[in-house]
């Protein structure tokens, strides 16, 4: 009986001492930071002056609504397609299933720097998507070098990198409606689309929630991608959060106000996961 | 009748359609990759775009071991990664189990604040993980590569929902016969979580081997490049050799996606497994 009161501490030990000294101990620290300034080699305290400077950075507020549009654009769109190409995909009359989960998994497993660096190529003026627009009589479109355009191209690429994984999720939420149902509400007089809105995506919803959170975290601290495929330009026009707590960080050395920046993206990935448990309002 | 056999010929053409256009711009970049790779620098932005293999294969082979001493990258990256899911995966599943199987005193709250640790970006502990590596002289050291993630939450996530399904009474009748806890975790329930563990693993395998941030941060010399950081180099300021970059990206990406096309029946059945409750 003793053994078995034991048994789990050594099994959970190592994880838990992991955890404490690399995650813990480092989120509790970039807190303490923020709230602190180099003088002399030394940390004193300064308050919130760390949060009151971001507030006249005009770098950190373009990087914020930068953040912003490209997590209003990618998000949803992502999202929608991922859930349009699992119905598809969920039919029971379709041919070739495995082929195209496999290939619209596919860009879900490249690395981040990888995709990015080959969108860049594609996206140079007299590259790759140019020359095949230009096919269709639609002239340069500057991918990268205009500061709208270059937000929608790391929309675009990121959309082709993560939609097949969100299809993914959804497959496996699809996989649970009985298809019952969708035969009662055919004999109704209800058509695929009418299907897909009373059906589908209401009993998709706790999965939605669960792929949206997913995705608000990862595009909060959007990195690798403005990193290599746009380098934070034209101008300021991609700087995201990411890139500018890297930036105070480890080019500006500043550590504190890199950790006060981290808090923020901490604050609002709080914020935004709350608010859409309000959104899709339900449980689990 | 003959209306509604029209329709659905129709709505049948449409969802292939749809479906072949979606596969089309799912694979094409990875074929134009390849391309790529065998081609000059200079094809890749030309007019008309190449769209066909060429014969400077070796050559971009070459020009990107001379910029980056691309073996080396790969050595580290499989090196990393590799060393990375072993000791990683270990960890997790015994994790796992304790939170799946056991009752003990704080259990909910040790594996709740593990999972809401997700939802803490990862960069709000990379300045502290910095300051802590370099104060103990660990930055550009492989530990400093693969230490910080080694308890990684989602893993264990994971792994628990696969626990949870094994059968109780098959641990208690073990137990009953007198088998130490540790044995009944190795040799009777491991053994049945080969599909589980082969989905982690490549789960952390990915996350390993295109991880950028902080081995960007953590790695000073060349010597401990691996992939992503090697590949991210290669965006020149003033010039970039597409016909290199496109090398280094394809090798970064090959490896992955035969592992990736050889495991994908257990990879996609953990994830679709995963997702649901």
């Amino acid at each position: 009986m003793m053994k078995q009161t034991k048994a789990p501490y050594f099994f959970i030990a190592p994880a838990v001492i992991l955890f404490l000294i690399f995650t813990a101990y480092p989120i509790i620290a970039s807190l303490y930071l923020s709230f602190h300034q180099k003088e002399d080699g030394a940390y004193t305290f300064a308050g919130l002056s760390n949060y009151t400077r971001l507030l006249n950075d005009s770098i950190f507020w373009t990087a914020l609504s930068n953040t912003f549009i490209i997590f209003i654009l990618q998000v949803p769109l992502m999202l929608m397609l991922a859930i349009i190409l699992a119905s598809v995909l969920n039919s029971q009359l379709l041919k070739l299933k495995a082929l195209f989960r496999v290939s619209f998994f596919l860009p879900a497993v490249t690395s981040l720097v990888a995709y990015s660096l080959l969108f860049s190529i594609m996206m140079q003026n007299n590259g790759l998507f140019n020359e095949l627009l230009g096919y269709i009589g639609i002239d340069g479109i500057p991918w990268l070098s205009d500061s709208v355009w270059a937000k929608f191209s790391i929309v675009m690429a990121m959309t082709w990198r993560w939609v097949g994984y969100n299809m993914i999720i959804f497959l496996a939420g699809l996989q649970n409606i009985p298809e019952e149902m969708y035969e009662a509400a055919a004999i109704d007089g209800a058509g695929k689309i009418r299907q897909f809105f009373s059906i589908t995506v209401p009993s998709l919803k706790p999965i939605i929630l669960f792929a949206g959170i997913l995705s608000t975290i990862g595009t909060l601290q959007l990195f690798d991608e403005p990193f290599n495929l746009t380098g934070g330009g034209p101008g300021n026009s991609t700087m995201t959060l990411g890139l500018y707590i890297y930036e105070n960080g480890f080019e500006y050395f500043d550590f504190s106000y890199g950790s006060a920046v981290a808090y923020v993206v901490v604050v609002l990935v709080a914020i935004l996961s709350y608010g859409q448990f309000k959104f899709t309002g339900d449980k689990s | 009748m003959r209306q509604s056999t029209t329709k659905r010929f129709l709505g049948k053409l449409g969802m292939y359609t749809l479906l072949t256009i979606f596969l089309i711009i799912s694979v094409f970049p990875f074929y134009w990759m390849l391309v790529g790779s065998t081609n000059p620098s200079d094809k890749m932005i030309s007019s008309p775009p190449t769209l066909t293999f060429g014969g400077q294969f070796m050559e971009n082979l070459v020009n990107l071991n001379n910029t980056v001493g691309i073996w080396r990258v790969m050595f580290n990256s499989l090196f990393v990664a590799g060393l990375y899911v072993v000791i990683a995966l270990i960890v997790s599943t015994a994790a796992a189990y304790a939170f799946a199987k056991f009752q003990f005193k704080g259990r909910n709250t040790i594996f709740i604040i593990m999972i809401l640790s997700m939802m803490i970006p990862y960069q709000a502990t990379i300045i502290p993980l910095f300051q802590m590596m370099s104060a103990y002289g660990l930055l550009d050291t492989y530990f400093a590569l693969i230490a910080p993630q080694l308890c990684y939450p989602f893993a264990i996530f994971l792994m628990r929902q696969n626990f949870l399904a094994f059968p109780d009474s098959l641990l208690e009748s073990a137990r009953l016969d007198g088998a130490h806890e540790f044995k009944i975790f190795t040799k009777i329930v491991l053994p049945s979580m080969k599909p589980a563990l082969a989905a982690t693993s490549i789960f952390l395998f990915m996350y390993q081997w295109n991880n950028f941030m902080w081995p960007l941060v953590a790695i000073r010399t060349e010597e401990m490049y691996t992939f992503p950081v090697a590949l991210s180099t290669l965006n020149g300021v003033s010039y970039t050799d597409y016909g290199q970059m496109m090398m280094g990206i394809s090798l970064a990406t090959i490896p992955i996606i035969i592992v990736f096309l050889i495991l994908q029946k257990h990879f996609i059945s953990g994830m679709l497994g995963s997702a649901v409750k």
